[in-house]
């Protein structure tokens, strides 16, 4: 683990200049499904508005770790998280801290694009009812602009109240991301979010992550390392439910600081 | 391969399709025949009067109005009773008791009541309301009825529930809306169709039952709208018309049964209608 004085970026250019503010922070962060432990004791700092990536071979925590962030977690029983995860600086593991309020703050992109059976209107205003009243016209509003931030707006403009379930599937996809930013969220959490699209699809969505990462922190779990070189500014390695090295991408694909880093980038195990 | 072996090959496919068409034909046979008989007694005594009369004493003409009715109102009243109910305990089994020891429980109870005979549904009403009612009633028949729809209806909700992938509740949950809110509005309308097509198959089954109204609603030759009273209904007229000497009550039993076959008919299109566009969108 790198503290905060190497973070100086390979890329520069690429870096956003709040990427020495740190968004969320895990402290002594450990995972169990019921006894099995699956996370030790991890910690880890998230820069602000930066894309994060994290790598590593199946099994090795990554997923667990992103649905601790929205305590997506907490809907099994089984499941449990202790240590602390700081956004902006409050533990959100604390019981007290509203499951409804971090997660209109954290939204999520799945691995699979999952629309809900209704229009693709409906799809994105569903989540911003039920938290505001709007009148028709601002939630019309609303409704365009997280389309236009999806890269989805030129696709779909004609056909708003047809069903979202006739959409492709990286189309689909873009809608799961329109729907989470609709809520104006701080932090996107993306778990494989195209391991299920075809290279077309994959390419609108990682240029759309470039385009999110000026207003969002964006943290996204992929088996694809050419993926977390191509989008991300920071990048986690995990292995058997440890973070072994985190730094700037460039610097842990170029010159890792650990062996099993290096193993893992080149291949030799995963 | 030799052409030996490939004629014995030949002759066995040849063999094999001749017995499951066979098998088909045979099933089909009877079904044809049932229609064919209830048809051809039934369409003669299909008269206008049999939807503008009253179910007559012996000698006089009349028609099934007071039975139809009577049908009408109970099996509504059931499915009001039964599919709320269902639909609710169904959502409970899936979406909060899953895995749980009572959701197992219920579900078991759940399909014994299932596949239990109807008569003895008829009984069991008969104790519970009749009895202690003191009089047979409407109400007791819609009850009887509604004890036939309720596990159908809790199957189904429980079954097309757990067929929802859990990563839409997860979605759902991500977005911070509570689960009662994604339940009811994103997971019902994944599964309303399917939900929908099961009770119309369960209206269809219950429209025809007897046995349960048998020992409730009992019949009445009269016209009420009386919840609390006997009340007359298609399927226990029927039993009461063609068991009796009279050939004019033999006519209006295959008049009714005809309706309601064609009624069972046209709900058995309307639910594969509905199945075929379901697989559309």
């Amino acid at each position: 683990m790198n503290d905060e004085g190497t973070l100086v970026p390979a890329q520069q250019s690429r870096i956003h200049p709040a990427a020495e503010e740190i968004k969320i922070a895990a402290r002594g962060l450990s995972f169990y499904y019921g006894e099995l432990q699956t996370l030790q004791a991890l910690d880890l700092k998230i820069p602000k508005q930066c894309v994060t990536a994290l790598i590593g071979p199946s099994g090795c925590g990554k997923s667990t770790l992103l649905r601790i962030f929205n305590r997506m977690y907490a809907i099994y029983p089984k499941q449990r998280a202790e240590g602390e995860v700081l956004l902006d600086g409050e533990n959100v593991l604390d019981p007290s801290y509203s499951i409804n309020r971090l997660r209109t703050r954290v939204g999520m992109v799945f691995q699979k694009p999952v629309p809900f059976p209704m229009s693709i209107y409906e799809n994105v205003a569903y989540a911003i009812r039920h938290y505001e009243k709007l009148s028709r016209s601002a939630l019309n509003e609303r409704v365009q602009s997280a389309l236009i931030g999806a890269a989805l707006w030129n696709e779909v403009k004609d056909k708003l109240n047809q069903s979202a379930l006739g959409l492709s599937g990286g189309q689909q996809q873009r809608l799961c991301i329109a729907r989470a930013i609709a809520l104006k969220p701080e932090v996107l959490l993306m778990d494989e979010p195209t391991s299920a699209l075809d290279p077309l699809s994959t390419a609108k969505i990682e240029q759309l992550i470039d385009d999110l990462k000026t207003q969002y922190t964006v943290i996204i779990v992929t088996h694809n390392m050419q993926q977390a070189a191509r989008v991300s500014h920071f990048t986690g390695f995990m292995f058997m439910g440890e973070l072994i090295e985190f730094s700037t991408t460039e610097k842990l694909f170029k010159q890792p600081d650990n062996q099993k880093t290096l193993d893992y980038i080149t291949g030799r195990f995963g | 391969m030799g052409s030996a072996k490939w004629m014995r090959r030949c002759i066995k496919d040849y063999m094999a399709k001749i017995l499951s068409v066979a098998a088909s034909l045979f099933g089909i046979f009877w079904l044809a025949w049932i229609l064919w008989t209830t048809l051809s007694n039934g369409l003669p005594a299909l008269k206008w009067q049999l939807f503008t009369q009253m179910t007559p004493p012996p000698g006089v003409r009349g028609g099934l109005l007071n039975a139809f009715a009577g049908s009408l109102m109970m099996t509504a009243l059931a499915m009001l009773i039964g599919t709320p109910v269902g639909i609710a305990a169904g959502t409970y089994l899936s979406e909060y008791a899953r895995h749980t020891r009572l959701g197992t429980a219920i579900r078991f109870v759940n399909d014994i009541l299932l596949s239990a005979p109807s008569i003895v549904i008829g009984l069991f009403v008969y104790e519970l309301m009749v009895q202690q009612m003191g009089h047979f009633s409407a109400l007791a028949g819609a009850v009887a009825l509604s004890f036939i729809v309720l596990p159908v209806v809790v199957r189904t909700t429980d079954e097309m529930l757990q067929l929802v992938p859990s990563s839409m509740r997860e979605a759902g949950l991500a977005l911070g809306v509570p689960q009662w809110k994604i339940t009811r509005q994103v997971l019902y309308r994944a599964v309303r169709a399917g939900i929908l097509i099961r009770i119309l198959l369960a209206l269809a089954r219950i429209v025809g039952e007897t046995a349960p109204l048998l020992f409730t609603a009992l019949n009445n030759q009269y016209w009420t709208h009386n919840l609390n009273e006997p009340m007359a209904n298609v399927p226990v007229v029927i039993f009461q018309y063609a068991m009796s000497p009279y050939e004019f009550w033999h006519a209006l039993a295959w008049a009714g049964a005809l309706v309601v076959t064609v009624f069972i008919l046209l709900l058995g299109l309307l639910s594969r209608t509905l199945a075929a566009h379901r697989g559309r969108t």
